[in-house]
């Protein structure tokens, strides 16, 4: 009301529960690291991802009997793995960073509308809902991706048109029940415009339930673009996506198994922490209700 | 009301019942019943007196830890008992109905699927017995058209209706020891008559031993043969209910009883009698009055160990107060 | 209650059209689906002849309602690969589908019911957290890499299941594993918070004070209550499972509806992927349908 934005819902109901809370810390932990890899990616890596070396094709990892110089082994086309998981992060962050702000603007704005004035405006939106529960999403995705071609970006759009239903029930649940508030009339009653009542009044109260959907949105998006990226629909090589490498890895998983298996370990670590984070999350800011 | 002079049916000494280290809702309870008689433990609410009924049969919620110097049931300790042998009284020797009729019974079994477990469970009884017989209830506790109403869902009943149902429920192993947690607070006034009547008449014909928890005194004016008035966690005062109503010596239930309109008393120009103040919360470990700072004729002593009065035969209360008091205040 | 279901049966309708637009827009992205078809070395003129014999010169709306009123009567379309009908096609990988689907609900309701209840009945302690714990590593796991790793470990290196192929029904057993392992943690949630709310209740108080045992308490009185999400998510997984197989059975190189479907996708044939689409979300709608009739038997209260 005065132009502050006011986060009453948020701040008021943190508790700490014990040992849930380790397991928070340790999601955060990862997710973190995770940020930080993405961002210094050409510092971290030792070599340029995209560099072949057809005479160092497939060497084994450290561990197995490898060279200090490449630390994770070399893949078939002997580009360093361990550069390649790196920038693999970069590209799982930008996914799924990138397609939760698209999703949740589309998912959100349905929810709010949909919460915040019932009636047809609800139909309409649970309709909606209805059709995108319906439809097989990672056949969608293919598709799309078949037939308008495969980039990062088109990967990104495509996600984001389809992954924003979890955003728009939660938003619109959340809205029901803020909406008869008292501070929302007495917005509406000093005159304030129905966008400014959804913004500032309604948006930051539900921010909480929001943020929890957010976390899983994004490790879902990360998990169906690696899922893409395996079928060879999704991002393009030579990107090193964690889901293309496993991809390209696969005939060779026989004889050299390490190649699938530390792409497919980063990926679950990723996932696992960004779940871990969602779900403290929503034990610390009582995000329980709307689901 | 034959009330019998043998060994109590139930007797519990110096219940203390505690949610952890927070509260300690219950404080050292005492009371006994016998066979064919009615006592009625009444307080306000938050006193602790559903908390301590639902402690006799171990039903207390998680957290939530009992001790007592014993429970007898006849003569069996049933602190000493493990679940498995208190599961085999519960609903058998000692049945127990509860407040709200609308959520205690499940909604997706019939009302004769419901009745006819408890006799398959304690008796082995064949589903068909144990049928005719929750139909027999049913009609006893006067519900119309019992058969009709074996095959129907509690969400078909009304309040009252289901409340006869648990009533019937509660009486289906023929029970000696029945514990009525405000059977009829939640039903309507017409309505809380007949289903007090219901218990009256039923105890008199079995020979229950019935504990009501209410906070209605009239409730306790209709059915009891022997009060305890109960008050943040402590039994203040209990006894027959005539002398006790005739002469309440304890301050709490002297202001309880003052605040009953009494329609037709000649002072009707008098105020309504009101207790200043509110139910304390007590830190665990309080071991004086809990009415002290309410009480109008409190003293610093009120906070250390009260002594039990008695101005006669069965009837006591705590207080520092002498009997008679009363006399020399008015 | 009928009512009720009329008006969900009109919505579903409704849906299904909207599904259909949709999967039939899908097909058109590309702007030039003659072009698509004909491939990087087709000439002008064999576009030109692609477009005449398959009508893509009409415009969109005509395309859409020829396809619909077809795909009304059950036609959905030829092939462009294999020139046989559509319907054809799928009706002869359905049944692999959907045996892997319903194998991998079952075994995901195996496990997560019993577990769930565990955790719900032992809230609160080591026990649950561990549960939740499973739970979250589900989760995260990415299907087809569990697939590899499963067919290294297990397929290859033991020799306990086939590396890939339905020819026995040995075959059906991994996948099934991963598909599974992808439902359970939803499914294991639910049940969870479902008994956890349903031991909350005061028929639960009754039913104790009543003397009976805890298992009865637990699985008569409260798993009842507790059914009616289950069984709505269940629907939901198992439409997952149909809709999301594409993987694994690329995977598992299953001849089964998903593979079909990345198989056109791949090869530009599309009204196998149109109608693909269209199918599986018509079953989904089924299913929630399905699923809402039982919750309906479940809960007597729904059914004045």
């Amino acid at each position: 009301m005065n132009g502050n934005l006011v986060l009453p819902g948020m701040w008021r109901r943190i508790k700490l529960p014990p040992l849930r809370h380790t397991l928070t810390l340790f999601g955060a932990a990862i997710v973190s690291l995770a940020v930080f890899v993405a961002i210094f990616a050409p510092l971290l890596a030792p070599h340029n991802p995209f560099t072949q070396n057809l005479g160092n094709r497939l060497i084994p990892p450290l561990w197995m009997g490898g060279q200090l110089s490449h630390l994770l082994g070399t893949d078939q086309l002997g580009r360093d793995y361990f550069s390649r998981l790196i920038f693999g992060t970069r590209i799982s962050i930008i996914i799924g960073v990138s397609t939760v702000i698209a999703s949740g603007l589309i998912g959100i704005t349905l929810g709010l509308l949909g919460g915040f004035y019932g009636g047809r405006i609800d139909d309409a939106v649970m309709f909606l809902i209805t059709c995108r529960l319906s439809i097989p999403i990672i056949l969608v995705a293919l598709t799309v991706v078949a037939m308008v071609g495969s980039s990062l970006t088109i990967v990104i759009l495509t996600l984001g048109l389809l992954l924003w239903d979890r955003f728009a029930v939660v938003a619109r649940t959340a809205t029901m029940q803020v909406r008869n508030l008292d501070y929302v009339a007495a917005a509406e009653a000093a005159g304030a415009s129905r966008v400014h009542v959804l913004l500032r009044e309604i948006l930051p109260n539900i921010a909480n339930h929001l943020i929890v959907v957010a976390t899983l949105e994004m490790a879902l998006a990360i998990m169906l673009e690696a899922s893409l990226s395996f079928l060879g629909l999704g991002v393009p090589p030579p990107l090193p996506s964690w889901g293309l490498m496993i991809a390209e890895a696969k005939d060779y998983m026989f004889f050299s198994p390490w190649v699938i298996m530390i792409p497919g370990i980063a990926l679950f670590v990723l996932v696992l922490g960004i779940n871990l984070l969602g779900d403290g999350l929503r034990d610390l800011l009582g995000a329980d209700r709307a689901q | 009301m034959n009330v019998s002079s043998a060994a109590p049916v139930l007797d519990i000494a110096n219940l203390r019942i505690a949610f952890g280290m927070r509260a300690e809702p219950v404080r050292g309870l005492s009371l006994s019943i016998h066979r064919g008689e009615t006592h009625c433990l009444v307080g306000e609410s938050g006193c602790g007196k559903s908390v301590s009924a639902l402690s006799v049969m171990n039903l207390l919620a998680k957290g939530a830890t009992r001790s007592a110097d014993h429970i007898r049931f006849h003569q069996q300790d049933l602190l000493k008992l493990s679940e498995r042998e208190m599961a085999r009284l519960r609903g058998d020797k000692i049945a127990m109905i509860f407040q709200e009729p609308m959520t205690s019974l499940n909604p997706a079994y019939t009302i004769g699927s419901q009745m006819a477990e408890v006799l398959e469970r304690h008796r082995r009884a064949p589903r068909r017995q144990a049928l005719e017989k929750a139909a027999d209830l049913l009609a006893r506790v006067g519900v119309t058209a019992p058969g009709m109403r074996l095959g129907q869902y509690p969400h078909q009943l009304s309040g009252g209706l289901r409340q006869r149902v648990m009533i019937a429920m509660a009486l289906m192993c023929d029970p000696e020891l029945l514990i009525a947690d405000e059977p009829t607070t939640a039903l309507d006034v017409t309505v809380q008559a007949q289903i007090l009547r219901l218990l009256l008449e039923l105890q008199q014909e079995r020979g229950l031993a019935l504990l009501m928890i209410t906070h209605d005194l009239g409730v306790v004016a209709r059915m009891a043969n022997r009060v305890s008035v109960m008050y943040a966690g402590q039994v203040v005062e209990s006894g027959p209910v005539q002398p006790l109503f005739a002469a309440p010596s304890h301050p709490y239930t002297r202001g309880l009883l003052a605040c009953i309109p009494v329609p037709g008393n000649g002072q009707s120009a008098a105020p309504l009698g009101s207790i200043p103040g509110t139910v304390p919360r007590l830190a665990p470990g309080f071991t004086g009055c809990g009415f002290h700072d309410r009480c109008l004729h409190a003293t610093p002593d009120c906070t250390g160990a009260i002594p039990t009065q008695s101005p006669s035969q069965g009837h006591d209360y705590l207080c520092r107060l002498t009997p008679g008091w009363t006399k020399e205040a008015a | 209650m009928w009512l009720f279901f009329l008006r969900r049966l009109l919505l579903a309708i409704l849906a299904c059209m909207t599904v259909m637009v949709i999967s039939f827009t899908l097909t058109r992205l590309s702007g030039n689906l003659a072009a698509s078809i004909a491939g990087p070395n087709a000439s002008a003129a064999d576009i030109a002849i692609i477009t005449k014999n398959y009508g893509l010169d009409r415009p969109l709306p005509v395309q859409f309602l020829d396809w619909a009123r077809h795909a009304a009567e059950g036609d959905l379309g030829r092939s462009y690969l294999y020139h046989v009908p559509v319907w054809s096609l799928i009706r002869q990988r359905l049944p692999i589908t959907l045996t892997l689907g319903l194998i991998a609900i079952l075994m995901a309701l195996a496990v997560s019911i019993p577990l769930g209840i565990l955790a719900a009945a032992r809230e609160g302690t080591i026990i649950d957290r561990a549960i939740m714990l499973i739970a979250l590593i589900g989760q995260a796991m990415p299907n087809f890499w569990l697939g590899l790793v499963l067919i290294i470990f297990l397929a290859l290196d033991l020799q306990w299941f086939p590396i890939s192929g339905v020819d026995t029904w040995h075959g059906y057993i991994l996948p099934a594993i991963v598909l599974a392992f992808s439902a359970v943690p939803a499914l294991m949630r639910l049940t969870r918070s479902g008994m956890i709310e349903a031991l909350a209740a005061d028929y639960i108080r009754t039913a104790r004070a009543k003397g009976l045992s805890r298992s009865k308490v637990i699985l008569k009185h409260a798993l009842r209550n507790a059914a009616m999400p289950v069984v709505a998510i269940t629907a939901v997984q198992l439409g997952y499972m149909l809709g999301g197989s594409v993987v694994i059975e690329a995977v598992f190189a299953l001849p089964g509806v998903g593979y079909l479907a990345w198989d056109s996708i791949t090869k530009n044939d599309f009204p196998v992927v149109q109608a693909i689409v269209l199918f599986l979300a018509l079953l989904y709608i089924a299913l929630t349908l399905l699923a809402d009739l039982v919750n309906a038997l479940l809960d007597p209260r729904l059914r004045r």
